[in-house]
C-alpha cells in the first residue's frame, strides 16, 4: 500500500520538477514583459535534441551538455532580440502570436536539422533502479531533482543578493519605476529570454534520458509548465515551483488511484478549480488594477 | 499571306498531328498520388514511407518505367490531421487527377480518405493498421500492414504456448493503440486468455510507472502486453524494468524498428512481439519465400538513407509494388481494371508476407505473415 | 464617408465576392478549400466579437466548436435523429454549457482567463477521445450526410452556397450586434471594465451574452462542418484547432469583423500554397506568420485601414 503510494509520488516529483523548470522559465519572461512565450517548449526540445546530435557528432556527454545549454541561450537571444523586440509596442496578444510563430519556427527548423525520429539520451549514472521503501526510483530522477533544487536556490540567491537580480524584480513590479532610476530594461528583457531558454535547455536534457525525445515534445511540456506557472500565480517564482511539482504529483496520483484515461485532464480540471476560488493562483500577486 | 486553303490544310494538318500526339502516350507519367503524416505524431511512419516511395519510384522509372510510362509522384503530408488528409485527397483527385493513391499513415487519415476514393472509383492502398480499413471490405480500397487484430491474435497464440491465461493490458490512447486495445480485448477470449488489468496512457506521457504499478499489484497476472506506437512503449518499457516487473512482457507490432532497441536499451531485453520478416532478414532460412525480397529491401534502405529499415517504410514498398504489379497485369491506367488485378494479387511476395487478396479479403496477409521476435542481446530474434 | 466604409457596403462586397467567386473554382477541390475558409469565418467573426469587442479571451473555442461537430454526428449516426433537429439540439446544448461556465470563467483576467478557457477546451477533446463508444475514440467517427425533409444535402457546390449565407448571415449579425447598445457597452468594458461599471453598465451580463453568442457560431459551424466532412476526429476540439481560430482573429484584425474573415483567409489558404515546400513548410509558416505580427501587429486590414485613411488625407 505504502509502496504503492511511494512509487506515485516519486514519478509525480520527478516530472514535477521538469514541470517547475519549464514553469520557471514561463515566469521569468512574464515577469520582464507581461508576456506569455509560447515557445518556452521549444527550448527544452532544442535542449535535448541538440545534445543527442552532439553526442552523435562524437562528443562526450560533459562537452555536449553545456553546449547545447549554450546554444539553447542563442536561440532564446536570438528570439527576443529579431521578434519580440521590435513588436515591443503592440498588444500582448500580438505578442503571444509572435511567439507562437516562433515555435512553429523552430520546430520546423528542428525537424529539417535533426529528424523526426525519436531520440534517448544516455542516463548520466546508469539506469539500474534504486529501491527506496518498496518503490524503486531511478539514479537519473535524482539527477533531475537534485539540479532542479540546486537551480531554483541559484536562482533564490541570484534575485534576492545581486544588483542585477533586483533590477530584474524592479522591471517586474514597475519597468516605468525600474527605467527612472536607471535600469536598462531592454537588456532586462533580453537577459530573461536568454535565461530562460537556459532554463528550459537544462530541463530538457534532464528529462531525456527518462522520457526520450524528439522535435515535438515540446508541446506537451511546454503546455504542461505554463499550466503549472498559472497554477503557481504568474509572476511568483515559488509559485511556479509550488505548482509545477503539485502538478506532476496530481497526475501520478490520478493514474494510480483514479482512472489513468482521465490522468491527462487532471492538470486542466486542477487548474479550473484553483482559478474558481483563487482567480490569481495559488501565489498570485492579488495587485490593485488602475482604472 | 496564306491562302485561305493553305491556311485550311494547315489546321487540318495540325488537329492530325494533335490526335496522333493524344494517342501516342508513350512518355505520359503514371501519377501516383500519395498523402502522408510525414510530420506530426505520426512521422516517426510517414517519414520513412515517403522516402520509400520516392526512392523506388526513381529506381523504376531509371529501370524504364511501367508499360514504357515514367511514373510520377504527387505527395502530400497530412501531418496526421484527418481533416487535412480530407482535403489534399481532393486535391489528388480532382486536381492532380491520379491514377491511384498509395497512402494514409494513420487510421484516422485513412478512413477520413475512404468515402471520396469510393465516390471517384480510384484504387487506394492504404499503409494503415486497423482492421476496420478493410472489415467490412470497401471495393476500392486495400491495404499493405497486417491488421491489429492480427497482432493480437499472434501474440494471444505465444501466450497460449507457454501457458498464460491471465494478462494485464497497457495502451496508448492514440489511435493504433486504442484500436490495438479493443481488438485485444475482442480476440483474447478465443485464445482462453483474461485481461484481468487495463489501464491507458495519453500518446504524449513521459511516464507510466503509475499505471505499470497498478498492474503489477493486480492478483493473478502473469505477462503483460503493451499496445502502441512511438514514444510511449519505449517508456512503458523503461518503466516495466525500473518497477522489476519479471512477468513476460510483450510489445504489438508497433515497435517493429530499430530504434525502440535503441531507445529502450537494455529493458527491451527479452521483450517479445509480432512483426514482418523484414526485420530479421538475415535470419531467415534460405528456403524462405521472402528472403529475397526483405533482404534486397533492407539493404538497400539502410544504405541509401543512413538509417535503420522500418516496417512502416516496408508496407509504402508493398503498396507501391503491389500498384505498380497490378498496373502490369491491367495493361492499363484503367482505374476498374487496376483495382481487379489488385484484387486478383495472388502469390505476391513482399516485406510484409505472402499477399493473396481475393474480393473479401483486400489486405492479402494471413497469421503466417507475422513471425514472433524476441529482442536477444539488443537484436531481433526470430522464434522457432 | 464612401459608400464602401458604410456598415453595408463591406456585406454587399462580401456578398458579391461570395456570389463570384464559384466562376474561379475548377473543381471539387477548389470548392472544399473554400468552404473551409467559409466555416473558419463563421467561427472566427464570432471568436472576435469576444477577443476583439469584449476584450477577453478564448483558448478554447474549438471545444464549441468540436461539441457542436460531436452533438450533430452522434445524435445522427448513434441515435438516427434527423439531422436539422439534431443540429438545434447541439447548439443549444452548447449554448447552455456555455451560459454555465461563463459567470464563474470570465471573473478571470488575462492570463488566467486564457488558461481557463485553454483548460476547458482541452478537457472537452479529452473526454471526446475517451468515450469511443459513442465518438469512436480517437480514430474518429463517421458522420451520416444532412438531410433536409427527405432531400440529402450533398455536393460541393450545394455545400458552398450553404455555408456562404451561413457565413453572410453570421457577418449581418456581428455587424449589427456591434453597432447596437451591445456592441458600445462591449466596448466600454475593453476600454475599461470598472468605468463600465461606474457607469452602470451590467459588465458581467454582457461578457456572458457574447461569450454564449461566440460559442454559438462555433457550435453551428461545427455542426454543419461534421455533415459536409462526413468524417470526424477528437481533435476539431483540440488545442491546436483554438490556437488556429485566434490565430486568424488576430492575423486579420481584432475588432475588425471583415478583419476576421480575411483572417480566416489566409490562415485556411496559407497550408494550401506551402505544400511545395515540403520539409520547409512549417519553417516558412511559422516566419510568414511572424513576420505579419511583427510588422503589422494590429493585424491585416486595422492596418490597411490606417493606410487608406492616410493616404485619403
Amino acid at each position: 500500500m505504502f509502496a504503492e503510494f511511494l512509487q506515485f509520488l516519486f514519478s509525480g516529483i520527478t516530472i514535477g520538477a521538469t514541470y517547475a523548470l519549464v514553469a520557471l522559465g514561463f515566469t521569468l519572461i512574464y515577469n520582464a514583459s507581461h508576456v506569455i512565450n509560447f515557445a518556452q517548449g521549444e527550448f527544452i526540445m532544442i535542449g535535448g535534441m541538440s545534445t543527442v546530435f552532439l553526442l552523435k557528432a562524437g562528443l562526450p556527454l560533459p562537452v555536449a551538455i553545456p553546449l547545447a545549454v549554450a546554444g539553447t541561450v542563442l536561440v532564446g537571444l536570438a528570439l527576443e532580440k529579431f521578434a519580440v523586440e521590435p513588436a515591443r509596442n503592440a498588444q500582448v496578444v500580438t505578442i503571444i502570436i509572435i511567439t507562437i510563430g516562433a515555435s512553429i519556427l523552430l520546430r520546423g527548423l528542428a525537424q529539417v536539422i535533426w529528424d523526426k525520429q525519436i531520440h534517448a539520451l544516455p542516463p548520466f549514472s546508469g539506469d539500474s533502479p534504486i529501491a527506496v521503501g518498496g518503490a524503486t526510483i531511478l539514479p537519473q530522477s535524482l539527477w533531475v531533482l537534485g539540479v532542479s533544487g540546486l537551480i531554483v536556490a541559484a536562482l533564490a540567491w541570484f534575485f534576492n543578493r545581486t544588483l542585477l537580480g533586483k533590477a530584474i524584480l524592479a522591471t517586474a513590479y514597475n519597468p516605468g519605476a525600474a527605467q527612472l532610476v536607471g535600469v536598462n530594461t531592454r537588456f532586462v528583457l533580453l537577459l530573461s529570454f536568454g535565461l530562460s531558454a537556459g532554463l528550459g535547455a537544462i530541463a530538457g536534457i534532464l528529462i531525456a534520458p527518462i522520457t526520450t525525445t524528439n522535435y515535438e515534445i515540446g508541446i506537451m511540456l511546454g503546455l504542461k509548465g505554463f499550466v503549472a506557472a498559472v497554477l503557481g500565480g504568474l509572476g511568483s517564482g515559488v509559485g511556479a515551483v509550488v505548482g509545477g511539482l503539485l502538478l506532476g504529483v496530481a497526475e501520478a496520483m490520478t493514474a494510480g488511484y483514479l482512472s489513468s484515461e482521465y490522468k491527462d485532464a487532471m492538470p486542466f480540471v486542477l487548474i479550473l478549480l484553483v482559478l474558481f476560488f483563487l482567480p490569481n493562483g495559488l501565489f498570485g500577486a492579488r495587485g490593485t488594477e488602475r482604472v | 499571306m496564306l491562302n485561305k486553303t493553305l491556311r485550311r490544310g494547315l489546321l487540318a494538318a495540325s488537329v492530325a498531328l494533335g490526335v496522333f500526339a493524344g494517342t501516342a502516350q508513350a512518355a505520359e507519367p503514371i501519377k501516383i498520388g500519395a498523402f502522408l503524416s510525414v510530420t506530426g505524431p505520426a512521422a516517426f511512419l510517414g517519414d520513412p514511407e515517403l522516402k520509400t516511395l520516392q526512392h523506388y519510384i526513381k529506381k523504376i522509372n531509371d529501370q524504364g518505367g511501367v508499360l514504357g510510362r515514367p511514373l510520377e509522384l504527387v505527395h502530400y503530408d497530412d501531418a496526421g490531421d484527418a481533416a487535412k488528409a480530407r482535403t489534399f485527397v481532393k486535391r489528388l483527385l480532382e486536381s492532380d487527377k491520379v491514377d491511384l493513391i498509395v497512402g494514409g499513415t494513420t487510421t484516422g487519415t485513412t478512413m477520413a480518405a475512404v468515402p471520396l476514393v469510393e465516390q471517384a472509383e480510384t484504387p487506394f492502398i492504404s499503409l494503415a493498421g486497423a482492421v476496420v480499413i478493410v472489415d467490412p471490405v470497401k471495393k476500392w480500397v486495400f491495404k499493405t500492414p497486417h491488421t491489429d487484430k492480427m497482432a493480437a491474435e499472434k501474440i494471444f497464440e505465444d501466450m497460449k504456448k507457454r501457458g498464460i491465461t491471465k494478462i494485464g493490458l497497457i495502451s496508448g490512447t492514440g489511435g493504433f493503440g486504442a484500436s490495438g486495445r479493443e481488438q485485444s480485448l475482442a480476440v483474447a477470449p478465443k485464445w482462453g486468455i483474461e485481461i484481468v488489468a487495463d489501464e491507458t496512457y495519453g500518446p504524449k506521457d513521459t511516464d507510466m510507472t503509475a499505471q505499470l504499478t497498478k498492474i503489477k499489484n493486480t492478483p493473478g497476472v502473469q505477462a503483460v502486453l503493451n499496445f502502441d506506437f512511438g514514444q510511449g512503449p519505449a517508456i512503458v518499457t523503461k518503466n516495466y524494468r525500473q518497477l522489476g516487473i519479471n512477468l513476460p512482457f510483450y510489445q504489438s507490432h508497433g515497435v517493429a524498428s530499430k530504434s525502440f532497441i535503441e531507445l529502450a536499451g537494455e529493458a527491451a531485453e527479452g521483450v517479445r512481439l509480432p512483426a514482418a520478416a523484414l526485420l530479421v532478414a538475415e535470419q531467415l532460412p534460405d528456403n524462405d519465400p521472402q528472403k529475397p525480397v526483405v533482404v534486397e529491401y533492407s539493404k538497400e534502405y539502410s544504405e541509401t538513407f543512413k538509417q535503420e529499415v522500418s516496417t512502416f517504410g516496408g508496407h509504402a514498398y508493398d503498396g507501391l509494388m503491389l500498384a505498380v504489379d497490378a498496373i502490369k497485369r491491367a495493361g492499363s491506367t484503367d482505374k476498374a481494371k487496376v483495382r481487379d488485378a489488385l484484387e486478383n494479387t495472388r502469390g505476391y511476395i513482399g516485406t510484409g508476407g505472402v499477399v493473396n487478396m481475393s474480393p473479401t479479403d483486400h489486405m492479402g496477409l494471413d497469421l503466417s505473415a507475422f513471425r514472433m521476435l524476441e529482442i536477444k542481446g539488443g537484436n531481433w530474434s526470430l522464434l522457432p | 464617408m464612401t459608400w464602401l466604409q458604410s456598415r453595408w457596403g463591406g456585406l454587399v462586397l462580401l456578398a458579391a465576392s461570395i456570389a463570384v467567386l464559384p466562376l474561379f473554382l475548377a473543381n471539387n477541390y477548389h470548392y472544399d478549400v473554400a468552404i473551409q475558409i467559409a466555416i473558419n469565418a463563421t467561427v472566427v467573426v464570432g471568436l472576435n466579437l469576444l477577443i476583439g469587442y469584449a476584450g477577453q479571451i478564448s483558448l478554447g473555442h474549438a471545444g464549441f466548436f468540436g461539441l457542436g461537430a460531436y452533438g450533430s454526428a452522434i445524435l445522427t449516426a448513434v441515435y438516427g435523429w434527423p439531422p436539422l433537429l439534431a443540429l438545434l439540439a447541439g447548439v443549444l446544448a452548447v449554448a447552455a454549457l456555455a451560459f454555465l461556465i461563463a459567470r464563474p470563467i470570465l471573473r478571470l483576467k488575462g492570463h488566467y482567463l486564457a488558461m481557463a478557457t485553454l483548460g476547458f477546451g482541452i478537457i472537452i477533446s479529452i473526454v471526446i477521445t475517451n468515450e469511443a463508444e459513442l465518438t469512436g475514440g480517437p480514430d474518429g467517427m463517421v458522420v451520416p450526410p444532412f438531410t433536409l425533409l427527405g432531400w440529402s444535402v450533398t455536393g460541393a457546390q450545394t455545400w458552398y452556397w450553404l455555408f456562404g449565407i451561413l457565413l453572410l448571415l453570421a457577418v449581418w449579425l456581428s455587424l449589427n450586434l456591434i453597432d447596437s447598445p451591445v456592441g458600445r457597452a462591449l466596448r466600454a468594458v475593453h476600454g475599461s471594465e470598472v468605468a463600465a461599471q461606474v457607469a452602470g453598465i451590467d459588465t458581467t451580463g454582457y461578457k456572458v451574452l457574447i461569450f454564449v453568442v461566440s460559442a454559438v457560431f462555433a457550435a453551428l459551424a461545427g455542426s454543419l462542418a461534421a455533415h459536409y466532412t462526413e468524417y470526424l476526429t477528437p481533435d476539431k476540439a483540440g488545442f491546436f484547432h483554438s490556437i488556429e481560430f485566434v490565430v486568424m482573429v488576430v492575423v486579420g484584425g481584432m475588432a475588425s469583423t471583415y478583419g476576421a474573415v480575411i483572417g480566416a483567409v489566409i490562415i485556411t489558404l496559407l497550408p494550401q500554397l506551402l505544400t511545395g515546400f515540403d520539409e520547409w513548410e512549417m519553417v516558412v509558416f511559422g516566419a510568414i506568420l511572424m513576420g505579419t505580427m511583427i510588422f503589422l501587429p494590429r493585424g491585416l486590414v486595422p492596418t490597411l485601414q490606417g493606410l487608406l485613411r492616410r493616404g485619403t488625407r
